[in-house]
């Protein structure tokens, strides 16, 4: 298990580094906290003509909040995020599912950026983004872009990102008054990859929620919006209706049979995390099985 | 029998000031190992050393070609590229079988294979290079012309005429099987109020040591001799069989073990990597390191269980159980593992089921087949978490089709503690064993009849929690009749040499290996207790065949019993020499003299008579003012094997308290307790971490442990994310209690402790999953219990 020679380089600034990507060709990676990168290296199941480093490229670290949004870095650390009371205060979503995000060791060196650029179906990330509506901004060798998240997950281990473009931030729309946030998952164990997954806010009005983004992780090649469930979810709640929009998660989603667990079982774990989070949602007791 | 105190009102003997035995003492190499200190192979280097990679198989089964090397020996650093049939000329193949376990056969296994693959990660080639990543970039360029064949993938189907014979030399795929018929079991059976039955299936896992398999070989053609720097358990065993297989003598081979990231079984047994390394030193004249990288461990360090049993029990109306029968199939690879054999759990199954329990009638089957997976061996607690599942399994079926509580029906048919000895009808002798009291100490610890009152309560608000009991015995102490008996040149006798040198401190080698268990310290313990000197004053060496006596070393729950005896046994020689030479120097009786906390004293009044080290000042550089004719032995040697039973047999029994979450299928464990026996305890910190660890593995096996092969006979979840070992977050509190019931064969009173928490604790938790699924009519029989099973079970999915 050692990776296949590479060469190096540090990047001092971005600009130089996406010269560095660019002089790569399609050879080149970044290092960001290479959590997922160095075990698929030291694996050989990848192998790259050059490795830029970007982790000394500070202003590509922190948390701040302008006006009604959040713009985090893309170097940030999920250790940073987690402990962030402008993330706790504006992106409630955000802070609950870093959390989940494997263990202590792997958090202080894992990046946000890195975690969205690599678009791993079962992790945390992409789904909060799609949840909360994120926006993330780009830089190629022709300047800076902004893309939608909803734009940016194209499937498995696939984004929007060109092989000479850095993630260089992530803009979020901050909490707005009167929206709640919903996160849980299912894992064989505290830190794993999630078997199943589900990122939501919305907005409860009475005994209805407006405004639901439900978007499911680990179930499928991408994270997975749902949007006929979360427009039944519209009308007030009742048992009937709760069960619609668990029966309308088939439509929505295309689980995968894998060692984890078969797609009937990812579906049935789909729809018992729904019916949580309608529950905490709208502030109701738990339901009982 | 006494149960272990929990408080020690007043002195007792073991109060003097250097009686370590019982005493919870911090193990002597614990700051070495805190400060990163350890000497483990992984990091030894040696000047000219070089690194082998192997190339293995990617298929389950297939026939070798042709491999072309020409352009991956060209690459930088590469030393050589070696395949199969040019080992084989160093190296001899070997079979994995014992004259007692009769009918069993296996193949000749090569250190490479020579011309066909037959399981998926075999070796086919040795790439030696200058670095690890120079051997890994070249093997990449090794060509192999492979012909996949059929693989056996499935052990149902082993057996079956269509299935293609792996061996066919051997004229089958059954490795070995065993018939027990004790008793009148058809009677029984045909006599019950009523027959419960289930088939209980085993996932396949594997041990997930730490530290992988590593070995550094250095073939010195100056000296002729071969020195092997290994993570084993077992030292002596492997300086046998590297002599026999490398054409060399013995006293050739130098097998040196230091430091060891967990063994677990994992490490006690002959690895064709292993021999290829140290083929390949003596064939390149040159150092060459072996370390398996964490793929490699998950495809070729020995899986274990792999078992389908079924069984019955018959049981009267009173709860009397009159009958067990099971019959049981296991894969094991395509070969028996050398030299210990891959039958041995098996062959354990059929001696333990129904092992806690007076029912006189027994039948057994139990059939080995080989199958193209990695091949399966003695992993910690062989066969008994197979044999306690199945008897547990059966004994809480029993209990429920009489509406008998399940601590009830154990109580009825445990054997009763003032019965001993006496003797299973699988022919295992029991000196001295106390179910009852164990279950009674833990009914009290765990608040039995409260927890079902909890229960009951939670239940009505649709909480489902479960309790689960499962008693059990452990083969512990193996005197020849394990390995011994059926040719295997494995010692079953451990040896400690004790001395005091020139300044008084004490100098000690014994033959137990240390791998974490403690040995190290409870030879420190034993030695110091026996002398009446400081721990602090005893240093102790392990684990090199040139330094230390002849002996077995540490597996089977057999280092604090034997090795432990024999380091009493050599402490008191050593004191008894001690206190001969302070009474030639005294003029005294050396009755009346003692040693306490390093000093010579009078027996009677305590008062200081001269300290050792001016004794061993007096004995080493002015003997000649002793008087004539008397002459000091400040060194002392003693051997021990247990001679009155073949094996020590520990009892215990453990409860679980869970909850199944009914709508995800997902189990949190709430609560786990222990009560054992293991005799005398040593140090009690480290009995009940090895009770603990060994619960934690069988909680793994339980849960999330498993090696998933497909159809083809492919690992698939190699990697430590996809493989699930047990994790803190997961585990719960684990509370221990001791009953002591000493063995009288040796002073020392000790029996194993190493694989008790191992053996029950799966069987716990599925006895604890049933309980809960109960209201539903679910049952499942299991493991690793996956939310996924719970779910079908309960037709959710």
């Amino acid at each position: 298990m050692k990776a296949a020679a590479f060469n190096y380089a540090r990047a001092a600034s971005v600009d130089e580094a996406v010269q560095m990507l660019v002089r790569g060709g399609g050879g080149a990676k970044l290092l960001a906290g290479g959590q997922s990168l160095l075990p698929a290296l030291n694996l050989r199941l990848m192998s790259l003509d050059l490795l830029v480093d970007i982790t000394g490229i500070a202003a590509l670290r922190g948390i701040r909040v302008e006006g009604g949004t959040l713009k985090i870095g893309a170097m940030t650390r999920h250790a940073d995020l987690l402990t962030s009371p402008e993330i706790a205060a504006h992106a409630p979503l955000l802070a609950k599912a870093i959390a989940h995000v494997a263990h202590p060791a792997i958090r202080n060196r894992g990046t946000i950026g890195g975690n969205l650029a690599h678009a791993d179906p079962a992790s945390e990330l992409p789904a909060c983004m799609l949840a909360l509506g994120a926006t993330l901004v780009i830089q190629g060798p022709s300047g800076q872009r902004r893309v939608q998240a909803a734009d940016f997950f194209l499937g498995l281990y696939q984004t929007a990102l060109a092989p000479d473009e850095i993630l260089i931030a992530i803009e979020l729309p901050a909490l707005a008054s009167g929206e709640r946030a919903f996160f849980h998952e299912y894992a064989r164990r505290m830190g794993d990859y999630a078997i199943v997954g589900l990122a939501a806010q919305g907005k409860p009005a009475g005994d209805r929620i407006d405004a639901l983004r439900l978007v499911y992780f680990g179930v499928g090649e991408r994270a997975g919006s749902c949007p006929a469930a979360a427009r039944i979810l519209q009308q007030r709640h009742s048992p009937a209706i709760l069960a619609e929009a668990q029966a309308a998660l088939a439509a929505d989603l295309q689980p995968q049979n894998d060692h984890q667990a078969s797609a009937a079982m990812r579906l049935h774990l789909a729809r018992t995390l729904l019916a949580r989070c309608v529950n905490e949602l709208l502030g109701r007791a738990e339901a009982s099985a | 029998m006494t149960d272990a105190p929990t408080t020690r009102p007043g002195l007792s003997e073991l109060d003097r000031p250097n009686s370590y035995i019982g005493r919870a003492v911090p193990r002597p190499n614990l700051k070495r190992l805190m400060q990163g200190r350890g000497q483990y192979v992984s990091d030894m280097s040696l000047p000219r050393m070089a690194h082998v990679v192997f190339l293995r198989s990617p298929y389950a089964h297939a026939r070798i070609l042709g491999i072309d090397s020409a352009e991956a020996a060209a690459m930088p650093g590469v030393i050589a590229i070696v395949t199969g049939p040019e080992l084989a000329k160093v190296c001899t193949p070997w079979v994995g079988v014992l004259s007692h376990l009769k009918g069993l056969k296996s193949a000749p296994q090569y250190p490479i294979a020579v011309d066909r693959a037959c399981w998926q990660g075999e070796a086919v080639a040795a790439i030696v290079a200058t670095s690890r990543a120079a051997a890994e970039d070249a093997a990449e360029r090794v060509m192999v012309d492979y012909e996949e064949l059929e693989p056996v993938a499935d052990m149902r189907t082993a057996l079956d005429a269509a299935t293609p014979v792996i061996h066919p030399e051997l004229g089958d795929n059954l490795a070995f099987e065993r018939n027990l018929d004790a008793g009148a079991v058809d009677a029984a059976f045909a006599e019950a109020d009523h027959v419960v039955e289930a088939e209980f299936v085993f996932g396949r896992h594997t041990g997930v040591t730490l530290e992988p398999r590593s070995i550094l070989a250095d073939w010195n053609p100056g000296d002729e001799r071969l020195t092997v720097y290994q993570g084993t358990q077992a030292p002596h065993m492997m300086q046998n069989i590297f002599a026999k297989h490398l054409a060399l003598d013995e006293s050739q081979v130098r097998v040196v073990c230091k430091d060891v990231g967990g063994s677990f079984g994992i490490k006690v047994h002959v690895y064709a990597d292993d021999m290829a390394t140290a083929a390949l030193s003596k064939l390149l004249r040159r150092p060459v390191k072996f370390v398996a990288d964490r793929l490699e461990s998950f495809n070729t360090d020995i899986h274990a269980r792999d078992h389908r049993c079924k069984g019955r029990a018959a049981v009267k109306a009173d709860g009397t159980i009159t009958a067990f029968e099971i019959d049981d199939l296991t894969g094991i690879g395509p070969y028996s593992v050398y030299p210990r054999t891959s039958a041995i759990e098996a062959n354990q199954v059929v001696n333990l089921v129904g092992g806690p329990y007076t029912t006189p009638n027994y039948r057994a089957r139990a059939r080995v087949v080989f199958q193209n997976k990695n091949v399966t061996c003695q992993y910690r607690a062989v066969g008994h978490p197979i044999a306690c599942s199945v008897t547990e399994g059966l004994v809480d079926l029993a209990a429920a089709a009489i509406g008998m509580d399940p601590a009830d029906i154990r109580r009825r048919n445990l054997i009763a503690d003032d019965a001993y000895p006496c003797a299973s009808p699988s022919g295992l002798r029991f000196e001295a064993l106390s179910h009852h009291a164990a279950l009674d100490k833990l009914l009290a610890m765990m608040d039995y009849s409260a927890l079902r009152a909890e229960q009951a309560a939670l239940r009505a608000k649709g909480i489902h929690r479960g309790i689960g009991l499962a008693s059990f015995i452990e083969v512990t102490n193996p005197s020849p009749a394990f390995y011994g008996v059926g040719g295997a040149r494995i010692s079953s006798q451990d040896g400690v040499a004790v001395r005091m040198d020139a300044t008084g401190a004490i100098i000690c080698q014994t033959s137990i290996t240390e791998q974490g268990q403690g040995s190290e310290a409870l030879t420190a313990q034993i030695v110091a207790s026996m002398l009446g000197v400081p721990m602090s004053r005893v240093r102790v060496t392990l684990g090199d065949t040139d330094n230390t006596p002849y002996g077995g070393g540490t597996w089977a729950s057999r280092g604090a019993g034997i090795g432990g005896e024999a380091a009493l046994q050599a402490g008191k020689q050593l004191r008894r020499n001690i206190l001969a030479a302070a009474a030639s120097i005294l003029q005294a009786d050396p009755d009346t003299l003692d040693i306490r906390d390093g000093k010579i004293i009078d027996a009677a009044t305590g008062a200081e008579r001269v300290p050792l080290e001016e004794l061993a000042r007096i004995v080493y550089y002015r003997p000649d003012t002793l008087p004539p004719g008397f002459q000091a032995e400040m060194m002392a040697v003693r051997h021990f094997v247990p001679r009155d039973f073949p094996f020590a047999f520990t009892n215990g029994i453990q409860a679980s308290w869970l909850e199944v979450d009914t709508e995800t299928g997902f189990i949190t464990l709430l609560n786990h307790w222990v009560v054992e026996d293991c005799g005398t305890i040593i140090n009690p910190q480290l009995v009940d971490e090895q009770i603990r660890g060994g619960v934690v593995q069988g909680l793994g096996a339980a849960l999330f442990e498993h090696c998933r092969y497909d159809e083809r006979g492919q690992l698939t979840n190699a990697t430590m994310a996809d493989y699930l070992v047990p994790m803190a977050a997961e585990m719960p509190d684990i509370d221990v209690g001791h009953i002591v019931s000493p063995t009288k064969d040796g002073e020392l009173g000790a029996k194993g402790a190493g694989e008790a928490g191992t053996a029950g604790a799966a069987a716990c938790v599925a006895n604890a999953v049933n309980d809960a699924l109960s209201p539903f009519g679910a049952r499942i029989t299991e493991i690793p219990l996956t939310p996924e099973l719970i779910l079908t079970a309960l037709g959710r999915i």
